[in-house]
């Protein structure tokens, strides 16, 4: 008995063996090694291996790593918000107003603008919000503006509006898949049942919707984090995010201990702030079960 | 006849389920045997083990006499018909049925002659290039079988090669096979749910519950002398009634029979021996007697509580006084025979050859 | 059905702001003016013939492509070896083990540079070179890899590999004969997807580039001069229809082998 389960568990590990070293080697070593970092210190050319806090310290108690955190924080949480609100009737349209037979269709139309360079794709936003740009030119044209608008760029309006772009697909699918598993025929017992339409949104399609809802936010929300060519390209000097700060002191200001301090931080606000998220998840579960019934 | 595979106390489990407990058997050649039981019984894992799909826990599997221990599926001397026939996908019905003749040194000519002839066994004349995409379910199990008879094995297994068609055609091939088997006079070994299905194709039947072969008999022997309650619920239907029984004269039994009576039966009518705690009878080992003229070995009074009309066939649900539950009793709907109505009183005859005795 | 009206109106709002730098990329690499803004001078391909021109981006287009080329090629039979064990055995670890070779999808790839650079670099001195940036490319586009050939093992029933063995093959000729011709369009779609993301990957690129920028490093680099953005325009036109082209191809090539396995289609790689 323990032969056979030995001889398949060791088949399947060895065959993943060599991604897991690779994944092993590239990932959760180095992850290790800037988690060690973060506890040394840079001299100049050398580095100095005895371990401290001071990169923490520095990193919470100067203002302008802490303003950069909570920033990107405060941007990724906006553009999350942003992009699912903007998602959701997107989804939920696909997966209710269009015949099953153009579905797919759509859902490659909704994707076609991502495939053009990332880099080009955020630079044309600029293109698009600048003082001469496209929507102020075309705005100006139309007699509505007489002076062009200057709120929407170099700013973290900019910041946002680039960024719900970019990560529209990301949270209108997952948000599509869910709407897509929902039995209709409950939304048709719902209606038997003498519910309104409105009624029957709030208490059966959304509350189902809700694990894409969340997993949209989680897809949208981590990455964002991280972004550093938005910033640096619409953010300007008010819109710049923590990556631009982790990008100067790994290639610019040689402080890589400090970077790395930098990034540790960012992926634990990125951990605490799902956990958050994953609480609530629960608490709506929770609330769903025992008041609205829904679930049940 | 001398045994094509000798099963000895084979065991086999999937980590903490043991899916066969030591189940022993001969498999004769050129007998055509079905293994028959409810799904999770243990009976494709067994196929599966004779195969050389799963490694032994315990025990021999002997094919031919030699041991099969550490012998690869490619080695062995069988070959098998898959529950979803796997055709390959990407080759046509010539390339599927010639694949097992990919190692064999053999002419073009020679392989091409093969695949047309076993092409032709199985009724699919001229099917060389098809796409397997094309074929109907019943033309999947066709190539799956002209497939595996090309390297003429000492056994052929297949994996409820049936379940997947609908009933017309599943009936169609199940003579179809039965005379294919007759023809190339290999041994099949058939893994089937279907009690029907087992009795109508197979020379000898091993039905199987949890993990062990329960019974080991031609179909004949298995519905008439079924060896438990569990053998006679499975194949067929049969109407349980609590009874004692005491012996007799040598080789007889006394059993008595609430509702029914004393009955003296034969030994052989009782795999349980004096032990036994109720007595089992078919519902068409009962007849209804429509009129005064007709008698019976024996008879019992009745009173008809609901008809299930089948066609062919009614099942009349019999109350009889002093016995619990209503007794089954089935009828040929024959021309001309009297109509029953619910609530008719009327006599159940019937014999004691026809009961069994069982714990 | 009045909100039916202003859920359609939305969408079609919606699909505007979508499509808005897409529409604009081609306007104005055909547009014969020398800034990027309304109105539009007039129809031309001189920065296309411009882009002919500069030798530095056709070596950065050339780097581009051998680091894409490679980084599929690697990714893809990482990912075939990950994927062919999630599909067909259950191992100790198993949750744990694919957990850590999917975290590059959900990990912003900020933290992939800096971790990569921090080791790469500073840990083991190395040089940058190509080769860094393949190592960082292969560890992102490995989860791709992984989401697209799963699909396409878990349509392979495993009885037609069991069949082949049966009728006398061994494993090997059996993955060869019948395993891989079934999933190769998984492969080849595999192959496609990551070589995309590669060409169009920048942070990883900018971290770790030596001396032979990378066709992002090296768009990234002209974007601060506005003479060069026309160009960049064309370029940048060019790269669409490329991508779209690949990604036809890799979504033909992943419904052909659905269709050929008989599965029924469950959604795009998407």
């Amino acid at each position: 008995m323990k032969k056979i389960m030995n001889s398949e568990g060791a088949n399947g590990l060895l065959l993943v063996s060599p991604t897991l070293l690779y994944a092993f080697l590239l990932l959760a070593v180095p992850i290790a090694a800037v988690v060690t970092f973060s506890f040394w210190t840079q001299n100049y050319l050398d580095l100095d291996t005895t371990f401290t806090l001071d990169n923490y310290r520095a990193a919470t108690e100067e203002p302008i790593y802490r303003i950069l955190l909570f920033r990107s924080l405060n941007i990724s949480a906006i553009v999350t918000f942003v992009t699912v609100i903007l998602a959701f009737p997107i989804a939920y349209y696909i997966s209710f107003f269009v015949p099953q037979n153009k579905k797919a269709r759509w859902i490659f139309l909704i994707t076609v603008p991502f495939w053009t360079s990332y880099l080009l794709r955020i630079f044309l936003w600029k293109v698009i919000l600048g003082y001469n740009g496209v929507l102020n030119s075309g705005l100006k044209g139309l007699g509505l503006i007489e002076q062009p608008l200057t709120f929407i760029l170099y700013n973290m309006n900019a910041v946002v509006i680039t960024l719900a772009h970019a990560w529209a697909p990301f949270a209108i699918l997952p948000i599509y898949v869910v709407l897509e598993k929902i039995d209709r025929s409950l939304l048709v017992a719902s209606y038997d049942l003498g519910e309104s339409r409105i009624i029957t949104f709030l208490r059966v399609t959304l509350p189902l919707a809700f694990p894409g809802i969340v997993a949209a936010a989680v897809i949208v929300f981590i990455p964002t984090i991280g972004d550093y060519v938005t910033p640096k390209l619409v953010g300007g000097p008010s819109g710049l995010m923590i990556s631009n700060m982790i990008q100067l002191q790994f290639l610019k200001a040689n402080n890589a201990p400090l970077g790395a301090t930098l990034a540790i931080l960012a992926m634990i606000s990125v951990v605490l702030t799902l956990a958050i998220l994953w609480l609530f998840g629960k608490f709506f579960g929770w609330i769903n079960r025992n008041y609205l019934g829904i679930l049940r | 006849m001398k045994p094509i595979i000798d099963l000895i106390n084979v065991d086999k489990s999937f980590g903490d389920v043991k899916a066969l407990k030591g189940v022993s058997a001969q498999i004769m050649e050129g007998e055509f045997f079905s293994l028959l039981g409810p799904s999770g019984c243990g009976k494709t894992t067994l196929l599966r083990t004779i195969a050389g799909f799963e490694d032994l826990t315990g025990g021999v599997v002997l094919i031919d006499g030699k041991d099969m221990e550490g012998v690869l599926p490619n080695n062995r001397p069988a070959n098998m018909v898959f529950q979803s026939y796997a055709i390959f996908p990407h080759l046509n019905v010539g390339e599927n049925v010639a694949f097992g003749l990919r190692r064999k040194q053999l002419s073009l000519s020679e392989k091409s002659e093969k695949v047309k002839e076993a092409l032709d066994m199985v009724g699919l004349e001229g099917y060389e290039n098809r796409a397997a995409h094309t074929l109907s379910g019943g033309q999947r199990q066709r190539v799956a079988l002209a497939r595996a008879l090309i390297l003429r094995p000492r056994v052929l297994l297949l994996d409820e090669p049936l379940s997947a068609l609908d009933k017309k055609l599943r009936e169609q091939m199940q003579t179809e096979l039965r005379r294919l088997q007759r023809q190339v006079g290999i041994t099949f070994i058939l893994v089937t749910h279907d009690q029907e299905e087992a009795l109508i194709m197979s020379d000898r039947i091993a039905v199987m519950f949890d993990g062990q072969i329960a019974q080991l008999d031609s179909p004949f022997d298995l519905y008439t002398r079924p060896k438990n309650r569990e053998v006679a619920n499975f194949i067929g239907i049969m109407n349980f009634l609590p009874g004692s029984a005491s012996q007799a004269k040598k080789g007889f039994l006394d059993v008595t029979v609430p509702g029914l009576g004393e009955i003296t039966i034969s030994e052989d009518q009782a795999p349980a021996g004096v032990n036994g705690t109720q007595v089992g009878i078919r519902p068409e080992m009962l007849t209804i007697l429509l009129d005064a003229e007709q008698t019976s070995d024996r008879e019992t009074p009745g009173k008809v509580l609901e008809i299930d009309y089948y066609g062919d066939m009614s099942y009349y649900s019999v109350a009889v006084e002093g016995v619990t539950d209503p007794l089954s009793v089935s009828m040929r709907n024959t021309a001309g025979r009297k109509a029953l109505n619910k609530d008719d009183k009327i006599r159940i005859g019937w014999s004691s050859e026809s009961l069994i005795l069982l714990d | 059905m009045k909100s039916g009206k202003l859920l359609t109106s939305f969408v079609w709002l919606y699909l505007i702001f979508l499509y808005l730098p897409v529409i604009l990329l081609p306007l104005f690499a055909f547009n014969t003016g020398k800034i990027i803004a309304f109105p539009l001078k007039g129809f031309g391909f001189q920065w296309f013939y411009e882009l002919a021109k500069i030798e530095a981006l056709h070596t950065a287009v050339f780097t581009s492509l051998k680091i894409a080329i490679i980084t599929s090629i690697l990714a893809t039979t990482l990912g075939m070896f990950a994927s062919r064990a999630a599909t067909r055995f259950s191992f100790p670890g198993k949750g744990p083990i694919m957990g850590l070779i999917m975290v590059p999808l959900v990990l912003p790839e900020i933290i992939v540079a800096v971790s990569l650079i921090v080791v790469l670099i500073k840990v083991l001195g190395l040089g940058l070179s190509i080769w860094t940036i393949i190592l960082g490319h292969v560890l992102i586009c490995v989860p791709f890899s992984i989401a697209i050939l799963n699909g396409a093992f878990r349509s392979l029933d495993k009885s037609l590999e069991e069949a082949s063995i049966d009728l006398g093959e061994t494993k090997w000729s059996t993955f060869r004969l019948i395993t891989l011709p079934l999933v190769m369009p998984g492969i080849i779609s595999s192959l496609l997807i990551s070589f995309v993301i590669s060409l169009d990957e920048f942070i990883i690129a900018f971290f770790l580039t030596g001396s032979e920028p990378t066709l992002s490093v090296y768009i990234w680099g002209m974007l601060r001069f506005p003479a060069r953005i026309p160009a960049v325009m064309a370029l940048g036109t060019i790269m669409l229809v490329v991508s779209l082209l690949l990604l036809t191809a890799s979504e033909y090539f992943r419904r052909r082998g659905l269709k050929r396995t008989g599965v029924q289609d469950t959604g795009g790689f998407v």
